[in-house]
């Protein structure tokens, strides 16, 4: 069964100022597939996680080549940026809450593109938080800072924000690393569940939370795509030796 | 939507636009101080103007050589630069080293509002207190005189370089500091031997910066100099510096005539050497931020 | 051989010395100004015109013409140094150009008052004929303490932490409703602040208004802004040089009043920078 691309990578190549941090990079990632990064540091992970919203585009001495497209279109001739970022929604590593109340964080994304009239944003707000399995622990209190919550309560917020604007995949880099093993758990449930409506792609440094939640998994080394493929195959046969080395933990 | 894109481009040229005033202002005042004051130089040549020795704007035939205001510019920031800098500069490495903290914050607090002092009122407690004791300390006919301008800028320029300083001094990395107290060096020794040599770049900008505030400095010194336009022979006679000649004279010129263009010329004057030392004290500070 | 210890010992009492040299005018200045002017102080001086050519009556168009001025530099330089500072903090690329928007920044806040004087006589009053009015003397303030209001809005901007914009931008918000709405809402008080202070220098300069719109006797409010002014700086300096024969008092008396107007700005902001820096969360 073949499934239209959700995202097509085509030879990218990206530098910064004078490193080779994406070499020729080429693959598709498939509609409601969780797509499982994983490599050591410096790797490439990351850039090709923000290749991929386009922000890349904000650090200084940026440059690439080769295509990237969203649904056939190419993402930076054929789709507005800010749109993109709206389709291509983004969850970072430490939880990044905005220094403002709880609604008006998950409500930021829907102000920005236009939404005005407060019921929608409340109706908005609401779904998002139900989806990100927090609206019961802080239906009570969206005025309050975002900052009161604990760490894991934070990042499940930051994915409430990102779905606010229903966006057709969500990003996830290293998304658990300040966590402690609940809320991994907890976030990972949600992932599992997101899967439905979302394309999700998971940058991790935990090869075990990959080989958890993925349905394939990509290993990059060095700026280059090594391996990808169905996740247990990774896991259990992987075709090429770097890979194996990497996942038995020979290096890291 | 539409409207909203629209708005925002505008905007953003806007920002664009105001990025580039700086360097439009730079270059309009650098603009019209030529314009106005390069129409001197059809009556009077350079080398005159700049090295005359006679500054009689209002005579017949009218004199404009500068070097009785340069040289009373040279004698009164040499005064200041020679109290300000020790004092400034000891009195920064007091405060970032040695001043316990409560009373390091008092002080710094101390100079930011000897810094906020106007020069006018500066200048009229000059005026009051120090001119008369000049006076009376060396039985002068008059109080007003370089010296008094060199002790009433002193106070002027040491906020600046105290500041400039200090920031340079707290900069310098604790690592030095601490290596060379594990080996057994006293706090004392490890700041002349080793802070010191370290922050000079960025002390050097700060009595850079000092001395250009001193240079450009016009109401304070010209309350407490004097107005004789002639060269000075020495710290106890009055003098008229670059600034204060300006200040003085612009009211009661005609517009256009020589002496107006005259005064302007003084102003390029003034402008090139502010921008030089400030030029130079700016490559300083970024040696200090590497 | 005088050991390090003794050395240590008289080279901080040197030091502390020097650093008494430095404050201790500051509180003499303080000191003499609030004795002496403070008998002349009264409902009176504040609010009554001058009279007899300045030897009685009160100093009101003078602080008026001073309250004039800095509005009118407030309201060119505010928003001209604010969307400097967000061009250069959050639009700049590290290029040759930006590093010669910083140097000419650095220029300015060098060039004498007195240049400032002249650019504006020869700007604002004569090429562009605004004559010697508020309105020239307010453009030549403005300009003046456009440096400060820029490079305090430009730190101010560089303290939000970097990851606001970052996520503001992956929520789909275009640069400037990052600027808008994530940055420039979190840097308000350091732009205050700036401008607090940018206020508090140009209300006590003499120099750049001398020939752009001081005048010295004159008894009654400006009618507009193309009108000239009286200002406290300049008052005070025509009256303790060139007008024989004032009374003391009110010399001190006018030195007081600008002395409390720019020192008051200044204890503003610096309550203001302190008030913020408790209340930030990041």
């Amino acid at each position: 069964m073949v499934n239209p691309a959700k995202i097509r990578l085509a030879a990218l190549n990206v530098w910064f100022k004078d490193t080779h941090a994406l070499k020729n990079i080429s693959l598709e990632i498939c509609p409601n597939e969780i797509l499982g990064v994983i490599g050591p540091a410096s790797s490439g992970k990351t850039s090709f996680l923000r290749a991929l919203n386009r922000l890349n585009d904000t650090q200084p001495n940026f440059r690439m080549d080769g295509d990237i497209e969203l649904e056939g279109e190419n993402i930076y001739k054929d789709i507005d940026v800010n749109e993109l970022r709206r389709r291509v929604g983004m969850v970072f590593a430490l939880p990044m809450p905005l220094p403002i109340s709880i609604f008006d964080n998950v409500a930021y994304g829907p102000r920005m593109s236009g939404i005005r009239q407060i019921n929608r944003l409340k109706e908005i707000v609401e779904r998002s938080l139900k989806e990100a399995y927090l609206w019961d622990e802080v239906k009570e209190r969206l005025r309050e800072s975002a900052f009161k919550l604990s760490g894991g309560q934070q990042q499940r917020l930051c994915i409430a924000r990102t779905l606010a604007l229903q966006p057709e995949v969500i990003l996830f880099d290293e998304p658990c690393s300040g966590l402690d093993p609940i809320s991994t758990a907890k976030v990972e449930e949600a992932m599992a569940l997101l899967k439905r409506s979302y394309t999700i792609v998971l940058v991790t440094n935990n090869t075990k939370q990959a080989a958890r939640v993925s349905d394939r998994v990509a290993f990059f080394l060095m700026g280059e795509l090594v391996e990808l493929d169905v996740t247990d195959k990774i896991f259990t046969a992987p075709k090429d030796k770097r890979t194996n080395d990497y996942i038995t933990g020979r290096f890291g | 939507m539409r409207a909203r894109k629209a708005k925002e481009f505008l905007i953003e040229r806007l920002i664009y636009l105001c990025g580039f005033i700086s360097i439009a202002f730079v270059i309009l005042i650098f603009i019209f101080l030529i314009k106005e004051g390069g129409a001197l130089f059809k009556a009077v040549g350079l080398w005159d103007f700049l090295a005359g020795k006679e500054w009689y704007p209002i005579s017949e035939p009218a004199r404009f050589g500068i070097l009785p205001l340069i040289l009373g510019s040279l004698f009164v920031t040499i005064g200041a630069a020679l109290i300000s800098i020790p004092i400034g500069v000891a009195s920064a490495f007091y405060i970032a080293e040695v001043a316990p903290k409560g009373l390091r914050d008092v002080l710094k607090s101390g100079i930011e509002l000897l810094a906020a002092i106007p020069s006018v009122i500066i200048g009229f407690i000059g005026m009051i207190t120090l001119v008369p004791f000049i006076k009376h300390l060396f039985n002068l006919p008059t109080g007003l005189t370089a010296i008094s301008g060199s002790i009433t800028l002193a106070f002027m320029a040491m906020p600046t370089i105290v500041s400039v300083a200090e920031d340079a001094i707290v900069a310098v990395p604790r690592s030095y500091k601490e290596g060379a107290l594990a080996l057994g060096a006293t706090y004392w020794q490890t700041i002349y031997r080793v802070i010191f040599p370290a922050a000079l770049p960025g002390i050097i900008a700060a009595v850079m910066l000092g001395v250009g505030r001193v240079i450009g400095e016009t109401m304070a010194v010209m309350m407490v100099t004097g107005n004789a336009a002639a060269i000075p022979h020495g710290l106890l006679e009055p003098v008229r510096t670059l600034t204060a000649t300006i200040a003085a004279e612009m009211g009661e010129v005609v517009t256009g005539s020589d002496h107006y263009h005259a005064l302007f010329a003084i102003g390029i004057v003034l402008f090139a050497i502010t921008f030089i030392i400030n030029f130079i004290a700016d490559l300083s500070l970024r040696k200090v931020r590497r | 051989m005088i050991s390090p210890k003794t050395k240590e010992k008289a080279a901080f009492t040197l030091l502390f010395l020097a650093t008494v040299l430095v404050v201790a005018p500051v509180v003499l200045i303080l000191a003499i100004i609030i004795k002496e002017g403070l008998p002349a102080i009264n409902w009176e001086f504040l609010s009554a015109y001058p009279k007899s050519g300045m030897r009685e009556g009160g100093i009101f168009p003078a602080i008026v013409g001073t309250i004039y001025m800095v509005l009118g530099a407030m309201l060119f330089a505010l928003p001209v140094g604010v969307l400097s500072a967000i061009y250069l903090s959050e639009y700049s690329k590290d290029n040759l150009f930006t590093r010669l928007i910083k140097l000419a920044i650095v220029n300015l806040a060098g060039v004498p008052s007195i240049v400032y004087g002249l650019f504006g006589l020869g700007l604002f009053v004569t090429f562009l004929r605004f004559g010697a009015s508020i309105l020239s003397g307010s453009l030549t303030l403005a300009i003046m303490i456009l440096p400060i209001v820029v490079t305090t809005s430009k730190e101010a901007l560089e303290t939000v932490p970097k990851y606001f914009r970052e996520v503001s931008l992956s929520l789909g918000a275009s640069r400037w409703q990052t600027v808008r709405h994530a940055v420039l809402p979190h840097a308000v008080s350091g732009i205050l602040t700036g401008v607090i202070l940018g206020v508090g220098r140009a209300a006590g300069e003499t120099a750049p208004i001398l020939f752009t719109v001081a005048a010295f006797y004159l008894p009654r409010l400006p009618k507009s802004i193309f009108d000239q002014a009286m200002a406290l700086p300049y008052h005070l300096y025509a009256i303790s040089t060139q007008v024989p024969g004032i009374k003391p008092s009110i010399r001190y008396g006018t030195a007081l009043v600008l002395l409390v107007l720019v020192l008051a700005m200044n204890l503003f902001a610096i309550i203001i920078r302190i008030h913020f820096r408790r209340k930030k969360r990041w």
